[in-house]
Parts: C-alpha cells; structure tokens; sequence
C-alpha cells in the first residue's frame, strides 16, 4: 500500500524562501545543509533574495542533475579557484543597474582555505559587494575525505592517515586582516547567533565574510544525530571562538567558552584518533586563542 | 571618423571600449583585467576609459581575470579581457568555461611565445593550443584590422545563431608595439553597428537554474553538439556582419580565408598574421617573374575555414604551410590542420611545412623566397623544415 503525501502539508514543505527544495542528495547531518536553510529563514527576515555562486564542492552537488535544480534560486558554478571573481562580476553589473539581489558565494574550506585563497584575498581587498560564506567541514567531503588546511590537527583523512600534524589555518585572522567591513563566524548550534550575525551582513555593503563550522559525518567518522551537538562542543570547548570583527579592527565575542573539555568532542568522532594526541597542546593552544580574542575584544570593543 | 597612428594594443584597447560603450543603455559593460608584457597597454586603456555604464575590475591574476568578465556576462553586459603566452596558459581554465557557457566573451590576444624560457616576442603558439575549445580564433595582419576584427567580434560572439566568445589575435610588438595608420570610428558609428546586448540564459532572479552544476554523457554531448552546431553556422554568419561592416564603416574588416592570385596557381604559401604582409610582396614578385604561385592569408582559425580555402584553391597541387608555431612531437598546427582538410578533397597534394618565425625570429623576404625555392623544386613533402636557424 502506498500512502501518498500533500506537499504543501509534508514536513519538507518548501515555499519560495527556502534555497534547498526537498529532493536534495546531502547527508543526514550535513551542517550545510543546516545552513542553508539558516541563510533561507535570514535573507526572508530581511525581505532580500539572492543569487548564488558556487565552486565545486557539495554544495554544487546539492544543485542535483540537469534539467533540475535543488535550488530556488539561479546558481552560477565557478570554477573551484574563481568563485570571488565570478560573483565580483556578477554583483558588479548588479551594481551597475541598480539591482537589489544578494550575490552571495556559497564555498567549501577547500575552495576558501586552499585554491581560492589568492582570488579570495583579492576580493576582499578590492571590498567587492558582495557575501562569502565558507562551509567548513575541515576535509575535501566531496573527493572522499582529504586534507585541507582547514583540517585540525590530529585528523586522520584519506591523505593524512595518521592524523594531520599541522594545525588548522586561521582564516578569520586572515579576512580580518584584510579590513573588510564585517566576518562572523557561525556555529549551528547557536541559530539566534547565527541569524543574527547573517542579518548583520545583509544590511551592509562591501566584501563580508562568514565562516560556518559545517558538521560532515561522512568525513568526521560521526554520528549524523549528533552533528548539532558535535558543533556546540567545539564552541563550549573554545575550539571553534564565535565571535565577529568590524573593518578587521573592532571584536566582539559572541558565545563565550564555558571552559568545557575538549576531549568529549574528540571522543565522538573517529576521524581523531584520540589516544596519540596530545590534548594537552590542544587544550593550551585553544586557550590561547580565546585569550587572544577577549583581549582583542576587550582593548578594541565594538561601539554600540 | 578619423585617421591615427597608433600600436595594435591602441586599436584593441579602443575597439574594447567603444563596444562597452555602446552597451550602455543596457546592462552596461564590465570586466576584469591584468597585464603581462606584450598586451599591458590594452588593459591599461580599457581602465582609463570613461565609461558611461561599466566597471573595469583589477584583478590579481589571469584566471580571474576571466572569471570575472564571466560572471559579468552571465548578468548580461558586455565583457571583454585581454592577455598573452603565459597568462593566457594562466587563464586557461577559465577560457574554457567561457567557451561552454557559451558567453560573448572578445579577448584581445598577443600572441607571445610561451615560455620557459623567458621570451616576449611573438610566436602563435599561446592562441594555437587553446584551439580545440569553444572559441572563434580571427588573427590580423594589421592594427586596422585588429580594430575592425574586435568590433566584429563583438557582433558575431552576440548573434543568437553562435553565442561563442571570441580571440581577436595580433602579433606581439609586430604590430601590439608599431604604430599604424588606423581609422578610429567614432561611438556613434559603433553603436550603430552593436546593437545592445540581450543574453538569453542571463542569470535571472525569476528562472532559478544552475548554470554548470552535473550533468549526464548524454546532456553534455547534447551540449557539445551545440557548440559544433553554432561553430558549422559560424562562416556564414561571419560573412553577414562582414558585409553589415563594410556598410556602417565603409571598410572591408577582411575575409575569413583571403587569397592572392591562387584561382590558377600550381602551389601557394598559406600564412597568418603578419607573415602575410612580407609574403604577399614577395609571392607578388614571384608571379610577376611568372611563376605560378600564389597565397593565402588565414584569417579565421578556429572554425577551420577548410572548405574555403579548397574553394580558392581549385587546382593548387603544392601547399607551403609557414607556420610562427611549433608543436612539439608534431610541427605547425596550422600545417597539421591543413593536411587534415586535403586529405579525402585533396588527396595527392604536396603538404610541406615552414616553421618560420618560431619564438620571435624575423620572417624576412630573402626567407619567404627560400621557402618558394624550395617548394617549387620539391617532388615530396617532408618533415617540417625550421627557417632561420642552421640546424
């Protein structure tokens, strides 16, 4: 017997705010997914649409194949390096006639941290008009799991299969530097946060960044229920600071670390491989980062 | 319309611009840009240029600077870049995805050796390799035609029935660096011949596609039929806003295949770029001596103007292909290309190759005159005989 479905009354009902139609291939778990659906529900608060740009990575995937399209939006692929330069021009002949549309990269760590970082720089510098926000899984998902610079230490991947030795890249020190108007990171474990900091961007202008800590199951060697979870730990933990920073100059932190251990984020996922790492680095070195930031936001605040 | 003496890379970086213009009361005209020696002056012009409606981006590389003239197209203005050697092989990536978005994208082209090693003088091989992509190739042999061709180019990209860029392709220094007399015709002139752009798969807020996302063998080969089905349509399309040219400017911007007395000849050199100016004085002496040779000048690369050339050639037997290129393992690419039209047509004439002017050299009339000697007294074709240089 088979039971049919209304549509409109299913739970994966999709209105014309919502970029992902139902139908989409991602994982369960999948933290870009979550965001995505964060960035519908914040350029719809906003009254705004957009338009999207997108190297390879799963979120091209998530397009599905031709003639259809998993978003409800036009979505132009770039190539993996290009992405800021294909939506430089985009919003540049947006601009030109007025029009009121987002453009807005939508990238993985590996098109961000790694080949697109020069085009990327260059896009900031230029304070282009428009929105980049990196999903970061810390793996290349989509090749089937292999190092970026945005892989964390310890990581096993399938090109670093005894655990990375490096640590991960700090890009947000990087974007910052660069004195574009705004960066944010984001966790979806924080979605008041989130939205907030996404309406933020919405009502600026010039180059503004985001940083999504994106959950990957597949990559994480994690359970997919506990893909929400798995991001809080990071941000109670101090691994992954939530904060946002103004012309690259003024801090503010945004969810503060409530001194968790770290270990309880390691343990759950298998992609760590926790006995042959030393948590205690971990630990001294995510403490100073937090230090750093609350100096940082302490001696040049935001001003309200 | 006025007469100027300016470089090849003047007349590029005008024609460039005077389009952009001319798309003002559409959706403006925007790109992005980067120099390398020899087409520097192009990009440099291009971000003087006041235009009306337009944005001419900085970028930080080649790759980009194509990535951002495609995103620009793809919002509907006008976009146009400009490169040489190592950064058009920089660009690559991006050239082609222009190419299979099927973009009207006119890149004014130097050609410039490729290096390693270090070289900047002129050698085709930079535009020749980018050849099985979907982009028309129109070489010139003189700054005029440098203009007429980028303006045309515009023309021919925008018509519905091809939607394929263009690369508008000179000389480095040979003509990028010398001046000529070169009639600049004025914006009104221009924006009568550009009509304003109207991209049908312009990126559109109410018809969400992806443009570029997965598609199956079947799809895709769909798509490349496409392409092959705009680049057959491409000649004659040519030749409609070739003859529009000549009424709105009063001069010919050039044939895709032009010929010097070949309809009796026995054998002819077939040139490109600015060869064809030094051999044209030559094989004119040749025939005024009375020897049966004639030539042709290649303007149009890629469509592969073969048939056209058969037809200008009824009864040619001998072919001297000089080619400013060399393909390691094969030889010239337009001799490579050549023989493959003869062969069937054709069968039984001589096919010789000249690698003349390869990496820069001087293509001198005492040269081209060796090269007739020799195709003249040959019986067979042989391998690919380099000029300038004691082997």
């Amino acid at each position: 017997m088979t039971t049919s479905i209304e549509l409109e009354k299913s739970p994966i009902a999709c209105s014309e705010e919502c970029l992902i139609r139902p139908g989409n291939t991602n994982c369960g778990g999948c933290g870009m997914s979550v965001g995505l659906n964060l960035l519908s529900r914040a350029l719809a608060k906003a009254g705004q649409r957009c338009e999207l740009v997108i190297p390879a990575c799963c979120g091209i995937v998530t397009a599905g194949g031709y003639p259809t399209t998993g978003y409800s939006v036009p979505v132009l692929a770039s190539t993996f390096a290009a992405s800021p330069a294909f939506a430089s021009g985009v919003a540049a002949v947006r601009d030109l006639n007025n029009e009121p549309q987002q453009v807005i990269c939508w990238a993985g760590d590996g098109g961000t941290y790694d080949i697109g970082m020069a085009t990327l720089s260059a896009a900031a510098e230029r304070n282009e008009n428009f929105i980049y926000i990196c999903y970061d899984n810390e793996i290349y998902g989509n090749t089937g799991g292999q190092r970026s610079s945005a892989t964390p230490v310890g990581a096993k991947t399938t090109t670093t299969p005894s655990g990375k030795i490096e640590s991960k890249k700090d890009i947000m020190a990087i974007m910052a530097a660069h004195r574009i108007p705004y960066a944010a990171t984001l966790s979806a474990a924080h979605p008041e946060d989130f939205l907030r900091k996404l309406d933020t961007g919405l009502h600026m202008n010039g180059f503004r960044f985001f940083l999504i800590h994106s959950p990957c199951p597949t990559g994480w060697k994690s359970e997919p229920a506990e893909s929400i979870e798995l991001v809080r730990l990071a941000v109670s933990s101090g691994l992954f600071p939530v904060y946002e920073v103004f012309d690259g100059w003024r801090y503010r932190i945004n969810i503060k670390p409530t001194g968790a251990d770290p270990v309880e984020y390691y343990r759950r996922q298998n992609r760590f491989p926790i006995d042959a790492m030393d948590l205690d680095a971990i630990r001294k070195h995510a403490s100073a980062s937090n230090e750093r930031l609350a100096r940082l936001a302490a001696v040049f605040p935001v001003a309200n | 319309m006025t007469l100027e003496l300016v470089t090849g890379n003047h007349a590029a970086g005008y024609a460039l611009s005077v389009a952009g213009e001319a798309n003002r009361g559409a959706r403006g005209a925007a790109c992005g840009i980067y120099p390398i020696t020899p087409q520097t002056e192009i990009v440099e012009f291009v971000a003087k240029y006041p235009f009306s409606k337009g944005r001419v981006i900085a970028v930080e590389s080649e790759h980009s600077a194509m990535g951002v003239s495609i995103g620009a197209s793809m919002a509907g203005a006008r976009a146009f870049t400009a490169s040489s050697s190592n950064g058009l092989a920089y660009m690559t990536e991006n050239i082609m995805v222009a190419g299979f978005y099927r973009l009207p994208i006119v890149l004014a082209a130097v050609n410039r050796t490729l290096g390693p090693p270090w070289n900047i003088w002129a050698d085709q091989g930079d535009t020749l390799y980018l050849r099985d992509f979907p982009w028309i190739q129109l070489y010139c042999e003189t700054n005029q035609e440098v203009l007429d061709s980028t303006l045309l180019a515009f023309r021919l990209a925008e018509d519905r029935r091809i939607l394929l860029p263009v690369m508008v392709v000179m000389d480095a220094f040979i003509l990028s660096h010398t001046q000529m007399e070169t009639e600049l015709p004025e914006q009104e002139l221009v924006d009568r011949y550009l009509p304003p752009l109207s991209l049908p798969h312009e990126l559109n807020l109410n018809r969400p596609t992806t443009v570029g996302g997965l598609t199956w063998p079947r799809e895709t080969m769909s798509q490349r039929i496409e392409v092959d089905e705009a680049m057959e349509r491409v000649p004659a399309v040519y030749e409609e806003h070739r003859a529009s040219f000549k009424q709105i400017f009063g001069r010919d911007p050039g044939a895709a295949v032009s010929t010097f007395e070949t309809e009796d000849a026995e054998s002819v050199l077939v040139t490109s770029g600015t060869i064809a100016s030094t051999a044209l004085e030559v094989v004119r002496g040749r025939r005024a001596a009375g020897e049966k040779i004639g030539m042709v000048k290649m303007k149009m690369f890629r469509p592969f103007p073969g048939d056209r050339l058969l037809d200008a050639c009824p009864h040619v037997r001998k072919f001297g292909v000089l080619d400013r290129d060399y393909a390691a393992g094969l030889g010239g690419v337009w001799w490579h290309d050549l023989r493959a039209t003869l062969q069937g047509p054709r069968d039984g004439a001589m096919v010789q190759n000249y690698l003349t002017g390869v990496c820069g050299g001087d293509v001198t009339p005492a040269m081209i005159n060796e090269v007739i000697d020799d195709l003249l007294a040959r019986r067979s074709a042989g391998k690919p005989v380099w000029k300038g240089i004691d082997k």
